[in-house]
């Protein structure tokens, strides 16, 4: 228990990854807290990434970890960007409403 | 000992808060506890060696992201608790697809072992340099297209947010440089001849 290797960093992460996947359904109608469940997801996604990158020796899953960081920042932006021009046409965020989109 | 505690303290608190993102009620709350989730998460990256990516997760999670959902959420102008109503009767198929996730994830843990030293290191961690140094090295030269391209990807994430967001707003006045340079001497100017003692 006390020598922390590599398993403890992936139980933590998957554990993380389904705390996200269940909170994306537990919040259906509120879009704001699925876009912060997936970045949980990304995020533990980006402990895997890094756990591996140190236990291997290896530097490229830190350079890959900054990449999905990037893109999740890019996503995080444009998500809340439609998000606010739909609640500006539509009045509200929740998801049910959000089908109706079309085009 | 004291890494092993550093560990359980950090990844304890990052599930605490993870659970409370997605159950707090007041959706500013759940973006308080995402910054903390980020804050202990980047406690583990530096337990794990990775001092730069810890540096940037909290700069760019919590300088940017996090402020900017706490923005959104601040801006939007909505009954956060009637957003909830309901909610409790899709908790049985979270519980579903978040449980089926996880044997699928025991099970390829259980069937799954970890040689160290018996892969192939495509960028072995150097030992005399630091680690942002070291990511410099490779990120400059070996990566230099996948940097450029995410460059590109944020490029366009912010030319989309603006084109998004960005509207016109009718009576406000606004210079308008193209009129202003199309102006003719003709248009713009009147010559009057003032005779003494009459006036205009």
């Amino acid at each position: 228990m006390l020598e922390i290797g590599i398993e403890h960093y992936l139980t933590l992460a998957s554990a993380l990854f389904t705390l996200g996947v269940f909170g994306i359904f537990l919040n259906r109608k509120n879009v704001i807290v699925i876009l912060m469940c997936i970045e949980l997801m990304l995020l533990a996604v980006n402990i895997n990434f890094v756990a591996f990158s140190a236990y291997m020796g290896d530097l490229t899953g830190q350079v890959f970890t900054m990449i999905i960081l990037t893109v999740a920042a890019a996503e995080a932006a444009i998500g809340l960007a439609i998000l606010v021009v739909f609640f500006r046409t539509k009045g509200s965020i929740a998801v049910e409403d959000i089908s109706e989109l079309k085009g | 000992m004291l890494s092993a505690f550093a560990f359980y303290l950090f990844a304890g608190i990052t599930l605490f808060s993870a659970v409370m993102v997605i159950t707090a009620r007041n959706p500013v709350h759940s973006v308080l506890f995402l910054i903390l989730a980020f804050f202990n998460s980047a406690g583990l990256f530096v337990l794990l060696g990775a001092e730069f990516v810890a540096m940037i997760l909290v700069i760019v999670y919590v300088g940017a992201v996090a402020v900017l959902f706490l923005f959104v959420v601040m801006m939007l102008d909505i009954s956060f608790s009637d957003l909830r109503k309901g909610a409790m009767q899709f908790i049985p198929v979270g519980i579903l697809a978040g449980g089926i996730l996880l044997a699928e994830l025991i099970v390829i843990f259980g069937l799954w072992s970890f040689d160290e030293g018996s892969t192939q290191v495509a960028n072995p961690i150097p030992d005399d340099i630091t680690n942002t140094e070291a990511l410099g090295r490779i990120l400059y030269t070996d990566y230099i297209l996948a940097f450029q391209v995410s460059g590109l990807i944020l490029l366009v994430a912010m030319i989309g947010a603006i084109v998004l967001t960005h509207r016109r707003r009718p009576g406000v006045q606004r210079q308008k440089v193209a009129e202003q340079q199309a102006r003719t001497v003709e248009e713009s100017m009147e010559i009057h001849k003032v005779t003494p003692g009459t006036g205009v």
